[in-house]
């Protein structure tokens, strides 16, 4: 496993790899929704308290899942920034974050949208409702900070530190939120069983099947693009520096 | 190293009372904050003396934050970071003694002022002791989750907006607790307790993680 992680560090490799792989996930995940959306919107039944509204659930709940889940991927891509200095854990980084947000957007999208039929009302100051909204900020601020440094390797170095800072402060944030009056819900689905009824139980895991697959998808994507951008900028580094010795 | 360490709270002490240094301006931006809620919410006094622990947390979050932004710019501008990185000292008891020299310069007045403010916001002075301890304990897990981002944004012109960004939702949890702590003082007094304990262990749990997190941003950007 190691020695595979440590091949990867050759860019080209790596982008192999990625071309190989990216067209049956991409297939996988087109395939994964298709089934998913069909289990969740037509098979799965109605709620007998909330009606069809339930079916956003389906849309929302692995939404939250995967933005939690990119910012744990992104710390442990801090750590192989900061202590192994694995030249493509600051890439994975780099393009997780608006992956991330992007999961977080829909997340607090949808659940304002769920909210208003199922609480009476489009937003609260809830505990759940706030350690989300505060992930999305944090996950802004990771995005600004890439793009406020402009060396790539400088930027990874400091977007990696306040990645682990912010892992740090994510059960903070869920803890003393929940010292407030709270609306959302607790977790229905934990390790030990589920309180959720198998019919509408696997759309649901169908679902975050596809949000998993879309996420490893994208991410792929964005590696192999920020990749080539890199290289790009090298190389025009590299031509202007070369152009530069020329005429003096 | 001790030695080191009150030379270098002494030296920023000093530099932020003489001319060009802006301590002073952190208390003013703080009357500013406070005097400009009540043109905002309305003169109601009952509702002003309600929010008015709120409103003295909120702006001290503020007036702590928008003066970081220069913690170690100045000294990264006159060569003196280069200095502290070269020295014996390690580089986190020297972003521990900056952080100190900063509060002791912003938090500890703003902390002590806080009440004097508040009587604008018809706070009670009898309750002032809880809200001054609260301010205590808290501004400086503010001022140190502060230094973070100042440490990371070191090496940018224009920072303090960034820095703000990066910050603010850092500081959420101190602000949760601080509020609840300060709040639960000024209405009866039960449930203090609890929220002020919490408001101790982020402080102290900052003062662990911030020094090591801002050293290590602060050599990122020499690499």
């Amino acid at each position: 496993m190691l020695r595979f992680f440590a091949s990867l560090a050759n860019p080209t490799r790596f982008a192999g790899l990625a071309d190989r792989l990216l067209p049956w996930l991409a297939g996988a995940t087109a395939l994964a929704f298709a089934a998913g959306l069909y289990m969740a919107l037509v098979i799965a039944p109605a709620d007998y308290q909330q009606g069809e509204s339930v079916r956003i659930m389906y849309i929302h709940v692995p939404a939250a899942w995967l933005a939690l889940g990119c910012w744990t991927a992104m710390s442990v891509a801090a750590l192989g920034t900061l202590v192994w200095r694995h030249p493509l854990a600051d890439v994975a980084q780099q393009a997780a974050a608006p992956v991330g947000a992007a999961f977080t957007a829909v997340c607090l999208l949808t659940g304002s949208l769920w909210g208003r039929p199922a609480w009476g009302t489009w937003w609260v100051w809830d505990a759940r409702l706030t350690s989300v909204l505060v992930l999305f900020l944090m996950y802004l601020g990771v995005m600004a900070l890439w793009r406020a440094i402009d060396d790539p390797g400088r930027a990874a170095r400091a977007v990696a530190i306040l990645t682990l800072v912010g892992f740090v402060n994510v059960p903070i944030v869920k803890f003393s939120v929940e010292w407030w009056f709270t609306l959302h819900q607790g977790a229905s689905l934990t390790i030990s069983g589920s309180a959720i009824d198998p019919a509408m139980l696997r759309p649901l895991l169908v679902m975050a099947l596809g949000y998993l697959l879309l996420f490893v998808t994208l991410l792929l994507m964005r590696m192999r693009t920020e990749l080539m951008r890199r290289r790009l900028r090298r190389m025009a580094l590299v031509a202007a520096s070369g152009l530069a010795a020329g005429t003096i | 190293m001790m030695a080191a360490l009150w030379a270098l709270v002494r030296r920023d002490l000093t530099l932020a009372a003489r001319i060009g240094g802006g301590a002073e301006l952190g208390l003013v931006f703080f009357l500013i904050l406070v005097a400009i809620m009540p043109f905002a919410l309305g003169p109601d006094q009952v509702l002003l003396g309600r929010l008015a622990p709120a409103v003295l947390w909120l702006a001290a979050l503020l007036a702590t934050l928008l003066g970081l932004d220069r913690l170690f710019q100045a000294d990264e501008d006159e060569g003196a970071l280069d200095q502290f990185m070269l020295a014996d000292m390690p580089l986190e008891l020297v972003v521990l003694a900056k952080a100190l020299a900063h509060w002791l310069a912003t938090g500890l007045p703003l902390s002590l002022a806080a009440p004097l403010f508040g009587l604008m916001l018809n706070f009670e002075p009898a309750e002032a002791g809880p809200l001054v301890a609260t301010l205590l304990v808290g501004t400086p897990a503010l001022t140190l989750i502060g230094a973070i981002g100042a440490a990371l944004t070191v090496s940018l012109r224009r920072g303090g907006l960034l820095l703000s960004v990066l910050v603010m939702p850092l500081a959420v949890p101190v602000l949760i607790f601080g509020v609840a702590a300060a709040g639960a003082a000024t209405s009866g007094g039960r449930g203090f307790a609890e929220p002020f304990a919490i408001l101790l262990a982020l402080t102290l749990v900052m003062l662990v993680v911030a020094p090591v997190a801002a050293a290590a941003a602060l050599r990122s950007v020499r690499e």
